[in-house]
């Protein structure tokens, strides 16, 4: 408890518990994957665990600091952090420095930034902003249009800087519009669109688009009280024919070579076992890995720091991108379970919180840092498991990383500050 | 619902994770084994094999460390060929063509890239292996004969096989086992426990150190010593007095069963099949198919046991009361039996015979007669029969002598049974195989099986299991050695046989055989042989078969002599057998004329003569 301007905080207990065992656990694991036989010192800071430590301070820190603000400030500055933060990605362009391809570090002697990481804040601030505002209405095209275009400006500059992987993370704020309101078409939409997608490409374009039409005019055709029935039919049966042939358009014209591999080894769509075996030594190699290494670990792990798959390297960016393999191999099924709880009590508990919230605003953050999480949590391990395709993006709090630990905290901690805040704002 | 939408999306996805975590980890996973895992590199360390002493404490058999170059290619940088080449002493096209090689089966893994360095080499080498990146030398133990002698009873030691793998999932590639004689036989004992060290690998296969602090190593424990019954002395003797002629000796220590020589003739020296010219040594060995250095013949050849024989007949004669000490026939140079009047040819001389000249003289018509009283007894010829056939079989004929040598052959003692199936409409009698009286028809023998036959004599009733092995280092040998094998024939009865092994040498066959102060018992015989040339059944020159044992009052060693194609008994064998006797037990020769006889002797034309596609005379002096 912090006696602020007469005000008290009450922070919640559950959150910051969950968050100082991931914090731990992730430092731990790293420790783990990133040692070779030598002593192990935590500060020296010229190893992973020693710089991921050193990152936790500071992660600290800048939460406490977070948390000190006031409420007010975050509401008021959003817009101003929103343009700032564009503008910096933005720099990259000029000042970036490019790391396996994608353009999204800065460079400051020794450690890198990534900016996209904190713009992941001041976008949820800026959309918790704008759907808090009295004026705003989500059922106006004109407010859905504007609301669109803050989300879409940080992906498409994230898109174009080669960082797909993080650009996936925005979208997760649907789940935020949806909750505050917008038309059920567009969740039916997108449903839609991911299931024609993945149908054209697992099964067949002609006859997906032909049972899409047809299931269209069945509906259409029993469905009561519709004006312009033909209109309907027609426009919804193009739009299922675009988005058939514009996603077979797409995989197989703009898509580049190694991102029509990975959707190719998630849908096992290659059949030539030649090209398979390719595969398995190259794009599969990290999958089939990390697989063997979370098989191994069985019901209760091989002990800390006893993993033989993690001491010996065998999964590549196993203490970044798959370090849930790490904890698969040492911990077991028991560990990995543990894990998935945590978030899951995490991600649940900050919908809770968020659902009590007096204040619309702190309602929206709320659900944005959920969603953030959420998508974050469910692409990494299931991208680990072999459920999701391969996209690079940490695990908030475990991975290896300063930038996305320090943004992630900050993200949670400014959602604690504003819930903290919910007492006095009768 | 679209407050609940995110909560519920959540708690499904978590719900998979843990299906699928269940799946991965519990479900579909095998429980560990540290020595399948591939990130941790098995490294064995080899104990020292167990040495091997002849039963005077003589090493025979040791270690000597070889050095091996190995390479990894992928290292290897700018050589001085030059001065590469001249150190180890090979070509500038072994080089390239060895490096290329190497590469192509990998570039990490390291191999072989020259076998076996001389002591010296490997003293110039040492020093400048440093200069030479990506090669380096490997130690490795190979097996020492301090010896030239006993290379069939030694054994050899050989890479494992797939099939060894297989076996016993003690052996992994490259670890050496024994493939023959003691090597095999008491491989468990010499080859110890080797150690295993585990090691980390890093996913480009390096390794990064040792893997749980070495807490999952063990250390290897040495092998054990043995000491054999074999006495080197003796096993030398023999084999120099089996110059140039095939055959086998053995003899045994009566009242322990102990192997005192197993002689294969001819042998080779056993270091010949270490080092660097192994495999070229072992195909001139393997391809020599007139000697076949390689076969054991004390334990392979099996031939008709021809007159030694006889003791057994009489034996059994004895026991059956088909005979006694006083019974007499008269031989008249043949015995003649049968409705056909069918008869055997004797060459004992003619005359009257009781059991001690017939011995002496070796007469077959007597053995005849004694043998047919002995089936056709109460007219009960096929029971007679198969008591006759157990009797002899309980010399330890006919069977598998259930000894620690690897190998080994039956023989051949027939049963009723097996005349039955020969002739199923005929009534078979003794005189159908009166052969087997004289030791040749159906009946077949090892020399081992001889010289076991005869020590069981000298021991008038017993014989222990024959057995090569002395003392194991921190162990007891096998209890079925020292377990007496009775025979059910009285004691008497042996008495009298005995007396007549001892005219032998006092007027019988052997007579120019005796060692002064030494009494020695012992009986010749001669068997008959044939192969086959293109096809065709050829009779050979006879076998010349000795058994004998001595001193008479209280035996120190029995003996059983083949040499192969070398006619008469006594003229070869028997000689032998006396020099072999004389040489155990007083340790020095006092007819060396007879010992130059028996050492310059060559029988190679003898065993030339098959091969040579033309007509050839046999049993000619």
């Amino acid at each position: 408890m912090i006696l602020q301007r007469k005000n008290i905080i009450r922070l919640d207990w559950v959150i910051i518990l969950v968050y100082f065992l991931l914090l731990g656990f992730g430092i731990g694991n790293i420790l783990s994957s990133s040692i070779s036989g030598e002593e192990i010192n935590i500060f020296d800071f010229s190893t992973l665990y020693g710089k991921q430590f050193f990152y936790a301070l500071i992660s600290l820190f800048a939460g406490f600091i977070a948390i000190l603000i006031d409420v007010k400030f975050y509401e008021r500055f959003s817009s101003i952090f929103y343009i700032i933060s564009i503008v910096v990605l933005i720099c990259l362009f000029f000042f970036g420095k490019r790391v396996n391809g994608a353009l999204s570090w800065f460079s400051f002697g020794g450690f890198n930034l990534q900016p996209s990481e904190f713009v992941k804040i001041t976008v949820a601030l800026a959309v918790s902003k704008y759907i808090s505002d009295f004026q705003t209405d989500l059922k106006n095209a004109i407010d859905q249009l504007k609301l669109f275009l803050i989300i879409l400006i940080p992906i498409l500059i994230i898109i174009f800087q080669n960082d797909t992987g993080s650009s996936i993370v925005f979208f997760s704020l649907f789940f935020v519009l949806y909750r505050e309101g917008i038309s059920q078409n567009y969740i039916k939409s997108i449903f839609a669109i991911i299931l024609l997608s993945l149908a054209s490409l697992k099964l067949s374009v002609i006859i997906t688009a032909f049972s899409a039409i047809c299931i269209v005019i069945f509906y259409y055709s029993f469905k009561k009280r519709v004006r312009n029935k033909i209109i309907k039919i027609v426009s919804v049966s193009s739009l299922c024919l675009i988005t058939c042939f514009g996603t077979l358009f797409t995989y197989e014209n703009i898509l580049k070579n190694h991102q029509r591999n990975y959707i190719k080894v998630w849908l096992n769509l290659e059949k030539d076992p030649n090209k398979i075996k390719q595969m398995e030594r190259t794009i599969l190699y990290n999958l089939n890995e990390s697989k063997k290494a979370i098989s191994s670990g069985g019901l209760t792990g091989k002990g800390y720091l006893k993993g033989t798959r993690t001491m010996g390297n065998f999964v590549p960016a196993q203490h970044s991108d798959y370090i849930f393999s790490t904890v698969g191999e040492e911990w077991g099924f028991i560990g990995s379970v543990f894990i998935v709880l945590l978030y899951t009590i995490l991600i649940t508990r900050i919908i809770y919180l968020s659902e009590n919230q007096k204040n619309k605003f702190s309602r929206v953050y709320g659900y944005c840092t959920a969603s953030i999480l959420f998508i974050h949590f469910f692409i990494n391990i299931g991208m680990v498991l072999g459920l999701t395709p391969t996209i690079g993006i940490p695990l908030p709090f475990l991975s290896y990383g300063g930038s996305s630990l320090i943004a992630f905290t900050i993200l949670l901690s400014i959602f604690l500050r504003l819930d903290g805040n919910r007492k006095n704002e009768w | 619902m679209r407050k609940f939408l995110l909560f519920l999306i959540v708690i499904s996805t978590s719900l998979i994770f843990i299906l699928r975590l269940f799946y991965l980890q519990v479900y579909a996973s095998e429980p560990y084994s540290i020595y399948e895992d591939n990130a941790i590199r098995k490294v064995f360390t080899y104990p020292k094999r167990g040495y091997i002493y002849d039963r005077n404490n003589n090493l025979l058999v040791s270690n000597q460390p070889s050095y091996d170059v190995m390479i990894i290619p992928g290292l290897v940088k700018k050589v001085d060929t030059l001065e590469f080449c001249k150190l180890l002493k090979i070509s500038k096209e072994y080089f390239d063509n060895k490096i290329e090689k190497t590469s192509r089966y990998s570039r990490r893994i390291p191999s072989v890239f020259l076998a076996h360095l001389s002591k010296e080499d490997y003293g110039f080498l040492a020093e400048k292996i440093r200069k030479f990146e990506g090669f380096y030398i490997q130690k490795r133990n190979l097996r020492q004969y301090n010896t030239k002698i006993g290379a069939n009873v030694l054994g050899y030691v050989a890479e494992v096989n797939r099939s060894n793998i297989e076996k016993d999932n003690y052996y992994s590639q490259g670890d050496i086992i024994g493939k023959q004689g003691v090597e095999l036989s008491y491989e468990k004992y010499l080859r110890g426990e080797k150690g295993i060290k585990f090691i980390q690998k890093d996913r480009f296969n390096r390794d990064i150190g040792s893997y749980n602090d070495g807490i999952n190593d063990k250390t290897s424990i040495a092998g054990n010593d043995l000491t054999i019954t074999i006495d080197s002395e003796l096993q030398e003797y023999g084999e120099l007095l089996m110059t140039n002629k095939k055959g086998a000796i053995v003899a045994i220590e009566p009242n322990s069963g102990e192997l005192l020589t197993l002689v294969s003739a001819p042998s080779y020296n056993p270091n010949l099949l270490v080092g660097r010219d192994r495999s070229k040594n072992y195909f001139e060995l393997y391809n020599d198919s007139i000697y076949r250095p390689l076969i054991d013949k004390g334990l392979l050849s099996t031939f008709p046991a021809g007159s030694p024989f006889k003791v057994i007949v009489g034996l059994i004669a004895l026991k059956e009361n088909a005979i006694n000490e006083k019974s007499t026939i008269f031989c008249g140079g043949k015995y003649i039996y049968g409705r056909n009047k069918k008869s055997m040819k004797c060459h004992c001389g003619g005359g009257y015979r009781n059991i001690y000249n017939a011995i002496s003289e070796s007469c077959n018509s007597y053995f005849a007669d004694a043998y047919r009283k002995t089936i056709t007894k109460n007219n009960n010829i096929s029971e007679n029969f198969d008591f006759w056939s157990e009797d002899v079989k309980s010399f330890g004929l006919g069977n598998y002598l259930n000894n620690d040598l690897p190998i080994g052959k039956k023989g051949m003692i027939p049963t009723s049974e097996f005349y039955n199936r020969w002739y199923p409409d005929f009534r078979w009698g003794p005189t159908t195989n009166l052969s087997n009286s004289i030791g040749q028809g159906e009946i077949l023998v090892t020399p081992i099986q001889l010289a076991n036959m005869i020590a069981a004599v000298a021991n008038k009733g017993y014989y222990y299991t024959p057995h090569i092995i002395k003392n194991i280092e921190g162990d007891t040998i096998p209890k079925r050695f020292s377990k007496k094998n009775i025979i059910d024939i009285e004691k008497e009865y042996f008495d009298i046989i005995e007396e007549g092994l001892s005219d032998v040498y006092k007027s019988g066959t052997g007579k120019f055989l005796n060692i002064p102060g030494i009494e020695i018992c012992g009986k010749s015989g001669t068997a008959e042989n044939f192969t086959k040339i293109n096809g065709n059944k050829t009779q050979l020159t006879d076998h010349s078969i000795f058994v004998a044992y001595a001193p008479k009052n209280k035996p120190q060693i029995a003996i059983a002599v083949l040499v192969e194609n070398g006619y008469y008994g006594s003229t070869w064998a028997g000689r032998i057998s006396s020099l072999m006797i004389e040489k155990y037990l007083k340790r020095e020769i006092t007819n060396s004329r007879i010992e130059n006889l028996v050492i310059t002797k060559s029988l190679d034309d003898e065993y030339k003569k098959p091969y040579s596609n033309k007509p050839f005379k046999i049993n000619s002096l």
